[in-house]
């Protein structure tokens, strides 16, 4: 459901019209729209978001990890649209046992690494990928550093 | 049995052409830094390119969150480290839209005037170590010459040559020093002329438009599909820069041109960084003669520290210093997302803050990954030779891929 506070945004109508059920919250706060989109449905309105409404770009994919929330992480796509000069935000909740989201991949080659760089901090699956592997850390390291309950230091060795 | 009968390759195998698989990196020249490139081979052209990054990675992401505010400033040089100012710049753009703090003119122009000796620096080492990766030795040493003249216009003011961690969220570190005006014009009056000579190094040198002409070529919608900005998209045709899109730091007060060009190959995208540069010494220039007066801090003062005069005569400002050192200040809740155009092209800060004195989340999007992210676009089907020139002509660096 749109917030009714949203419903002049251009852009946020625009989904809710696309599909009434991809939204489940959002927020317009310093100057930066938000959109919360339902996990099921991240590729149709990223779909729609670049071909419809001219996103042509994805900026960055990431996540923030809400320890110990339910919906623990949120993967967070910041959009950017060159001809309209607008940013959008979208953002997906995942639960904390094994997170698992449709990858953009087949919308913005860009998501690729993003993508990647997102498994391999935080352990989101991202389902379709071309190739999930880790891209920063080594192949065999264990654990996902920037998870809340990652330690900061390790041992003294 | 004989030990060479063992190794013999059967027979099928040995006739059947087979391409070659050619580790270059980590430890290469011309990678400029830490990137190891897989590269499959048939003859001289690539296949296949695989690039491998993560080897300079240090946690910087992770260091942010157990560090008070102003404190994480020191880590956002150490990200890119050839444009420690505009990552300085980003970082503390988007805590002051979290806190909406106001920054007095002559911080902001400040932060302009040095944002772009920052483009100049880095566009300095960028042609130097490019112009050695294609085999013109000499371009470097004249880049060097100027480069460390910046160096020690950011020591000036600063006292650091590289990780200068300038700009501090409410305003700048310290007072500019005396006589700066002196040390900036001398520079940019001399400037101008020491972009012709490089110029004069190369724009007509038969062997540097053998090298570059019509080398790491790809189109535009592939660029934006996979992420490429700065330099690289502009050469490609098409005028998206920050400093004009969504201006900051009052960068519309400034009268600067964008360039662009068309040819979208390495030899373009030297000729458009060599005019940014041009444009980058227009921007000094300019905000070195209307230099406004007033002060070089916000008024905040739980967030800014107070004078050193003022501590000691009033106890208001010494109970804040006393605050803001002791436990830092308490950012409000919230997210923003600050885009800026570093040297390199779009650089994103992304910091949530859960109300506390210590970022919850800091996301960088930095330019080198997201450009880096297309060399096998660019690459493959070319000989291996362009392939030195091509990623050179992306001016990505590692420290800035990795974070």
């Amino acid at each position: 459901m749109l917030p009714d506070n949203l419903k002049d945004r251009p852009i946020a109508a625009a989904v809710e019209a696309f599909d009434a059920d991809a939204i489940t919250a959002g927020k317009f706060d310093r100057n930066e729209l938000t959109l919360e989109i339902s996990p099921g449905k991240i590729v149709s309105v990223c779909g729609f978001l670049k071909y419809d409404q001219k996103f042509v770009r994805l900026s960055t994919v990431t996540a923030v990890d809400r320890y110990p929330a339910d919906l623990r992480f949120e993967v967070v796509y910041h959009l950017h649209s060159v001809e309209r000069n607008e940013r959008l935000r979208l953002k997906c909740r995942l639960p904390g046992a094994d997170p698992v989201i449709e990858s953009v991949t087949s919308v913005w080659r860009a998501a690729n690494w993003y993508e990647r760089e997102t498994f391999d901090m935080f352990g989101i699956r991202f389902l379709n990928h071309p190739d999930l592997r880790r891209i920063l850390m080594p192949d065999d390291w264990e654990g996902y550093p920037l998870r809340k309950d990652y330690p900061i230091t390790g041992p003294r060795i | 049995m004989p030990v060479e009968l063992e190794n013999q390759a059967p027979e099928q195998e040995r006739t059947t052409r087979r391409n070659m698989v050619l580790n270059m990196g980590p430890q290469h020249p011309s990678t400029h830094g830490v990137l190891r490139l897989l590269l499959e081979l048939d003859g001289e052209i690539i296949m296949k390119c695989q690039p491998d990054i993560g080897y300079l990675h240090t946690g910087i992401e992770k260091e942010f969150e157990v560090k008070p505010y102003q404190h994480a400033v020191t880590l956002t040089d150490r990200v890119d480290y050839l444009a420690p100012l505009s990552n300085n710049l980003g970082y503390c753009l988007a805590v002051e839209k979290l806190l909406a703090l106001d920054i007095p003119p002559q911080a902001q122009w400040m932060r302009v005037m040095l944002a772009e000796f920052t483009r100049l620096n880095s566009h300095l080492v960028w042609l130097g170590t490019h112009a050695i990766d294609i085999g013109a030795m000499s371009v470097f040493l004249y880049c060097f010459r100027e480069r460390e003249e910046i160096l020690r216009i950011f020591e000036m003011f600063s006292g650091q040559r590289m990780m200068t961690s300038y700009f501090r969220i409410g305003g700048l570190a310290l007072e500019p020093p005396r006589g700066w005006q002196q040390r900036v014009k001398k520079f940019v009056d001399v400037f101008p002329s020491r972009i012709d000579e490089y110029e004069n190094l190369l724009t007509n040198n038969p062997i540097w438009i053998g090298r570059t002409q019509g080398v790491g070529m790809f189109s535009l919608e592939d660029m934006l599909d996979l992420g490429v900005t700065g330099p690289m998209l502009r050469a490609a045709g098409l005028k998206l820069d920050a400093r004009k899109a969504a201006p900051y730091t009052s960068y519309e007060k400034f009268d600067f041109e964008v360039p662009t060009r068309t040819e979208n190959d390495v030899y373009s995208r030297y000729l458009l960084r060599v005019e940014e540069m041009r444009q980058s010494t227009r921007i000094i220039r300019q905000a070195m003669d209307g230099m406004p007066p007033g002060p070089w801090k916000a008024d905040a003062p739980h967030v800014v520290l107070p004078d050193r005069e003022k501590m000691k005569t009033q106890m208001e400002a010494l109970i804040y210093h006393f605050k803001i050192v002791t436990e830092g200040f308490r950012v409000p809740e919230g997210e923003v997302y600050q885009v800026i155009e570093s040297p390199r092209g779009e650089l994103g800060y992304y910091v949530v803050s859960d109300g506390t004195k210590m970022a919850y989340r800091v996301h960088m999007r930095t330019p080198s990954f997201g450009n880096l992210q297309a060399t096998p676009c660019m690459v493959e089907g070319t000989p291996i030779a362009d392939v030195i020139a091509g990623i050179g002509s992306m001016d990505f660096v590692l420290g800035d891929t990795d974070r």
